[in-house]
């Protein structure tokens, strides 16, 4: 517990400087929001409308940078991410809230398959070394060794376009309105489908070969000859003595992965043109859009850290030796 | 003569397959007596491990069994362990013959406390016991080996290397097999505890009558507390005698030479030797008697011919065997 609480400790720490250097960045980098709005507006606005634009999006020259500082904060806690100027003038939480589930459902899903997918074919190849499973091998890695933008773009080419079953872009049909129907529901799952198969062949490999060179490490240990000659079933043997312990790096790995559901996922959106977070990152950065980037760098700050705490969490309940007790 | 538990007969092991198979175990016959303590002696490679992993069939790839037959005796009727399938073969194991093994520290899974590793075992091999009489089974058998029931639900690494070694050897027993090998099961652990543990084992052995096939480099303690002792060399056993008798009047020079490189606690001093030369390379065997280029006594007939294991000439005493050339050592023509 008391370690939990350390973790917990050192996270909120890690939270609070990465916040910081969020608010430092847009400060830091030359030019400014409010010059590339008024670019946008080729000059069409008002001294006095220039001078409210700094002081929205907490430019103000005339406060200190450390009012500045607090008052970005006090933004930060009520959720308010400053106004985006891709989409002038929504707020950027409003932006994020409607992006950020396409891509926790999308790749989180395929996260989750692709984890629990390659686990268990990496646990079978371990335990049947030089089995056809091993000659599966070479396969996933070449796939996943495609870079993957160039997978995406075939994988259009080849499979969507007029009269095909697959979209080719989007997240769902342009008429439909989103809503908890079936109609909508089915359409955002067909154009989930392409997507989620990509991104599954380019991340399912490396699953498979980590479970398995862990499962041959384990499987040459000595407590699996005991398990062996204790005349335990096979099946429970490579369950619950192999492939219990040697599942312990994939899970931390899996725990971090999910930190990068969120900010993984730019060429994935970009590719599918999918209206996820990425593909608001992709945005912004065309169009300057500093609070935007802002917004979408703290979402993918917070859910790696969210996932690192995740990871040690999973770890001690999965391995006892990690519990500093008694 | 007591009546046999365990009759090897023949074996060998090899290691890889074909022209390049190395042969680690060569024609051993060699049978385990109803109660009794049988040690296994030799150097490190000699086969004595490969031999105790070879009647279990855990070989690991790439060790194939060869030849030979392993039969078990038990009250129910006798039969050859080679020719079980796989499903009677976890039938037979830890039930009928369990194993300690060398790494006492690696022998338990880490992520799992003892008594689900307990339990588990004996799930497997008494399905019809309820959940109730399967732990009392698994505390009783801990308190044997001085473990007490609290610490059922430690995991290994919050127990030190005796209480490993000594939950292990409990968990050897939990089934009361007729048959336990012990291959160095004391090696990891210091003097103090490995007599702790040793004196235990033969106190168990004395409840619960089961069979000990006991594998060391360490002979000195095998003089101690094994009945008969099983002395290995490149892969095949060169003597086999009652404790008392090998260790007073040990016919092979190997033996001889092994009980020469420790010292005696009591009794008048004598010179340590310790046996000259390296053990034998698996791969290029000498021909004749493998021991041959080491042996200080060795004569013409020793590089040509291989001795076999037989009651020798010279002492007219079923019990005792030994394989090698020299005067009164052959056998009775």
């Amino acid at each position: 517990m008391k370690f939990l609480l350390q973790r917990i400790a050192f996270y909120l720490f890690t939270a609070w400087a990465a916040l910081t250097i969020n608010f430092f960045i847009p400060r830091l980098i030359p030019g400014d929001p409010v010059t590339s709005l008024i670019n946008k507006f080729q000059g069409q606005l008002s001294t006095d409308a220039i001078n409210s634009l700094y002081v929205l999006f907490g430019l103000d020259k005339n406060a200190s940078l450390w009012s500045q500082y607090v008052d970005y904060w006090g933004q930060v806690f009520r959720g308010d991410l400053g106004l985006s100027f891709t989409f002038f003038p929504t707020p950027v939480s409003e932006i994020l809230s409607q992006s950020l589930p396409w891509t926790i459902a999308l790749v989180g899903i395929t996260t989750f398959a692709s984890f629990m997918i390659g686990t268990s074919l990496g646990v079978l190849a371990g335990w049947r070394r030089g089995s056809w499973l091993d000659g599966l091998l070479p396969v996933t890695t070449f796939l996943s060794s495609i870079p993957y933008f160039w997978l995406g773009l075939l994988a259009i080419t080849l499979l969507a376009g007029p009269g095909s079953f697959f979209p080719s872009s989007g997240g769902y049909e342009p008429g439909l309105v989103p809503s908890w129907n079936g109609a909508f529901f089915g359409s955002a799952i067909q154009h989930s489908l392409l997507p989620a198969i990509t991104i599954l062949i380019s991340s399912v490999s490396g699953w498979i070969l980590s479970m398995r060179n862990m499962m041959v490490t384990v499987a040459s240990e000595d407590y699996i000859t005991v398990a062996h000659a204790k005349g335990l079933p096979v099946r429970r043997v490579m369950v619950s003595y192999a492939a219990r312990n040697a599942l312990l790096p994939n899970v931390s790995g899996f725990a971090l992965s999910l930190g990068f559901i969120v900010g993984g996922t730019l060429l994935v959106e970009i590719v599918f043109s999918y209206p996820g977070i990425g593909y608001n990152l992709f945005q912004a950065v065309g169009a300057k859009d500093y609070p935007l980037m802002q917004g979408v760098f703290l979402v993918i700050t917070l859910s790696v850290l969210v996932a690192n705490l995740l990871a040690d969490i999973a770890y001690l309940l999965l391995d006892p030796r990690t519990r500093k007790e008694g | 003569m007591r009546e046999p538990v365990l009759e090897i007969k023949n074996f060998h092991v090899d290691y890889g397959l074909g022209a390049d198979a190395v042969q680690a175990v060569r024609d051993v016959t060699l049978t385990l007596h109803r109660g009794e303590v049988l040690g296994l002696a030799g150097e490190s490679g000699s086969g004595k491990s490969t031999l105790a992993y070879g009647v279990t069939r855990l070989l690991p790839p790439p060790g194939v069994i060869s030849g030979g037959s392993v039969v078990y005796h038990s009250p129910g009727g006798s039969y050859d362990v080679m020719t079980l399938t796989d499903a009677e073969l976890r039938k037979f194991r830890w039930a009928e013959t369990s194993i300690v093994f060398q790494g006492a520290m690696n022998s338990l899974n880490p992520v799992h406390k003892i008594s689900t590793q307990m339990l588990d075992v004996i799930k497997a091999h008494e399905p019809d016991l309820s959940p109730q009489a399967r732990t009392a089974r698994a505390a009783e058998m801990l308190k044997l080996v001085g473990i007490s029931a609290d610490r059922m639900d430690a995991y290994p690494h919050q127990l030190s290397g005796g209480m490993r070694q000594r939950v292990m050897i409990g968990m050897a027993l939990v089934l009361q097999p007729q048959i336990v090998i012990m291959d160095e099961p004391t090696t990891a652990l210091d003097v103090v505890m490995q007599r702790q543990i040793l004196a235990q084992l033969v106190e168990l052995r004395e409840r619960l009558g089961f069979s000990v096939l006991f594998i060391t480099h360490d002979l000195s303690l095998l003089v101690e507390f094994s009945d008969r002792i099983a002395i290995m060399y490149g892969g095949r056993i060169v003597e086999e005698a009652r404790s008392s008798d090998l260790y007073k009047d040990s016919l092979h020079p190997y033996s001889e030479g092994l009980l020469k490189s420790f010292p005696a606690l009591r009794g008048p001093r004598r010179e340590l030797s310790g046996i000259p030369g390296s053990p034998p390379d698996l791969r290029g065997m000498p021909t004749g008697c493998s021991f041959h280029p080491r042996c200080p006594h060795a004569f013409d007939r020793c590089s040509t011919d291989i001795p076999l294991l037989a009651t020798p000439s010279s002492r007219n005493d079923p019990t005792r065997s030994v394989a090698c050339w020299l005067p009164g050592r052959t056998p009775v023509a």
